[in-house]
């Protein structure tokens, strides 16, 4: 795997477009959630409209990456096909589905959508952390893990999970300062 | 950034959780998976009898490729074989 804390967007596209096979899979890894949550919470589709889009958006990706003008902005390139797959994805339930399909409530769908752009800004600033503090965060937060399943799976007592996270929690908000 | 605290963090957190992994796994191998389908447009082409063999059992030809006859898949080696890349 790549070290996510030293390659940026902008290296790790110009290795993919050297046919590395590596870093493509790291800039799948590295968009996998964006792309998720956009089809998941922003767009509330289907589990299997959404995995439809989350493949056909990777896809996209990967055939079309020679015509993205501005490598550093493939965060964005990426973020704007997943919400048009996804909107493309809705009008076709609607046109399916016409009595029961909707469109889901635009206010709130953008609300979604505003707050994982800033959650991936959170995400990208996590890079910064040391390598436990990115797990430990991530497993009680994203993965909604428990004390528990997080002590029995990095092999530290349970009593020490609550500062160890609250530790990294003030790591994260030091590191969100220099940004 | 915004000066979030610590419970804005942990929702925003919370706002990205990972991706099915196989989900991942399936674009990660995107690469060797397009590879398989070169090859096995490029065989298809040699010959009428081998494309029509081809189209006529497209899911049976992506799994003798090593390729998971999705639909997805399914279409995209229809679409080259009738000359529209996707």
């Amino acid at each position: 795997m790549l070290s996510g804390a030293v390659v940026s967007d902008e290296q790790l596209v110009a290795r993919c477009r050297q046919g590395d096979e590596q870093a493509w899979a790291e800039l799948v890894r590295r968009f996998s959630r964006y792309v998720y949550a956009i089809v998941a919470k922003g767009y509330r589709l289907s589990d299997a409209d959404a995995e439809d889009v989350f493949q056909e958006v990777f896809a996209r990706v990967y055939t079309r990456l020679d015509t993205l003008r501005d490598d550093a902005a493939v965060r964005a390139w990426i973020g704007q096909l997943t919400r048009h797959l996804a909107t493309d994805r809705l009008r076709l339930a609607s046109n399916r589905e016409s009595a029961t399909a909707q469109l889901p409530d635009r206010g709130a769908s953008d609300a979604a959508l505003e707050q994982i752009e800033i959650a991936l800004d959170l995400h990208d600033a996590m890079r910064g952390l040391p390598d436990n503090c990115r797990d430990i965060l991530d497993r009680f937060f994203a993965r909604d893990q428990s004390y528990q399943t997080i002590a029995e799976d990095l092999a530290i007592p349970s009593g020490t999970i609550a500062s160890r996270i609250s530790r990294c929690l003030t790591k994260l908000r030091s590191e969100l300062e220099g940004r | 950034m915004p000066d979030f605290d610590e419970s804005q963090i942990a929702r925003l957190l919370a706002a990205l959780p990972p991706a099915p992994d196989a989900w991942v796994h399936a674009a990660q191998q995107l690469p060797a998976a397009r590879a398989a389908l070169d090859t096995l447009v490029a065989r298809a082409e040699t010959s009428v009898e081998a494309r029509e063999s081809t189209l006529r059992d497209l899911e049976a030809a992506l799994e003798a490729e090593g390729l998971a006859p999705e639909p997805a898949v399914v279409a995209e080696l229809l679409a080259r074989l009738n000359g529209r890349a996707g």
